[in-house]
């Protein structure tokens, strides 16, 4: 198992890629910012295991956690209520590299 | 069979209007989905890979599954401070040790405390904690659950009859990949006094999804 690539706490922010096939990132939070908030271990990609390709490498798994006012513009709620999803390494950038 | 409707109305009652007839299962064509289920298990069974009683026990053994289980490590929690520390670490081995099977995939129990209260969805499709909660609710799978719990969780909790003060904070878990997702509730109020048998009973499916909190039995 190498180190995982971001520790908690660390800003990520989910890809914005839509690419074909049996993806787990929920569509919602593509191209959203939030921060790790556990970092659950490793597993093998759903993305490649959904082909049959079962020995394919590990991938680190986060749980991220992302402000509900971030997700939903026009949110309804408090401001403190937020929302945490499952989302594998591939899927994830440092949260600066693409601020714009 | 045929007698039934009329022995239930008494015999030769005419009661002035007919009902819908009650539609069996088969009057709907299969899926495809149901279709290839039905046709590899006869297959598994045909190749004596396992046999028809084999997997008949395995669905009884699914549909026995009941939130029995989850509410006795929540009651077990609340009476226990090492067991709680234990099950928010590693729910799976904390349930091993009261003897619940919590099966292969890792379930993560989440906390409500004062300042937070967590709720289960699974926007993708259906995942879902059923070695501690057994089968879900037709509702969990349902679009509109899936859909409105991530968008507007408030509104959808207050349609459980629950509303959530706005300094407490709602904390969503969209249980989308390896993880599933059981909900410690907090202990209610008023139940100082019960021994963990009773606390159980407070325990009910929807609290540990998070759309409900147990009351204290008078209540």
């Amino acid at each position: 198992m190498s180190a995982p690539r971001f520790a908690i706490g660390t800003p990520v922010r989910i890809r914005r890629a839509f690419p074909p096939g049996h993806v787990r990132t929920p569509w919602y939070l593509r191209g959203l910012a939030g921060e790790v908030c556990h970092v659950v271990g490793d597993f093998r990609n759903p993305e490649e295991l959904a082909y049959g390709r079962y020995n394919c490498p590990m991938l680190t798994l986060y749980r991220v956690r992302l402000r509900q006012s971030d997700i939903w513009p026009d949110y309804r709620g408090a401001a403190q209520d937020t929302l945490e999803v499952e989302i594998y390494e591939n899927w994830l950038e440092p949260a600066a590299e693409q601020a714009a | 069979m045929t007698g039934s409707h009329d022995d239930a109305h008494g015999p030769g009652h005419a009661h002035g209007h007919t009902h819908p007839r009650q539609p069996d299962i088969e009057d709907a064509p299969l899926t495809h989905h149901q279709l290839l289920a039905l046709a590899v298990g006869d297959l598994l069974i045909e190749k004596g890979v396992f046999g028809a009683d084999d997997l008949r026990r395995q669905i009884e053994a699914m549909d026995s599954r009941s939130p029995a289980a989850g509410a006795r490590l929540v009651a077990r929690a609340w009476t226990d401070p090492d067991f709680k520390g234990r099950l928010l670490e590693n729910t799976n081995t904390a349930a091993a040790a009261l003897g619940i099977d919590a099966g292969a995939i890792p379930i993560m129990t989440v906390e409500n405390t004062p300042e937070t209260h967590n709720v289960i969805v699974c926007t993708l499709c259906s995942c879902y904690p059923r070695q501690l909660i057994g089968l879900p609710p037709d509702w969990y799978k349902s679009r509109a659950y899936r859909s409105r719990t991530v968008r507007e969780p408030r509104a959808v909790l207050a349609e459980f009859g629950m509303n959530i003060s706005e300094d407490v904070a709602v904390r969503v878990h969209d249980s989308t990949a390896e993880l599933r997702y059981m909900v410690l509730p907090l202990r209610p109020a008023g139940t100082e006094g019960m021994d963990e048998a009773a606390l159980a009973q407070l325990v009910t499916r929807d609290c540990l999804i998070g759309v409900a909190v147990p009351r204290p039995p008078d209540s």
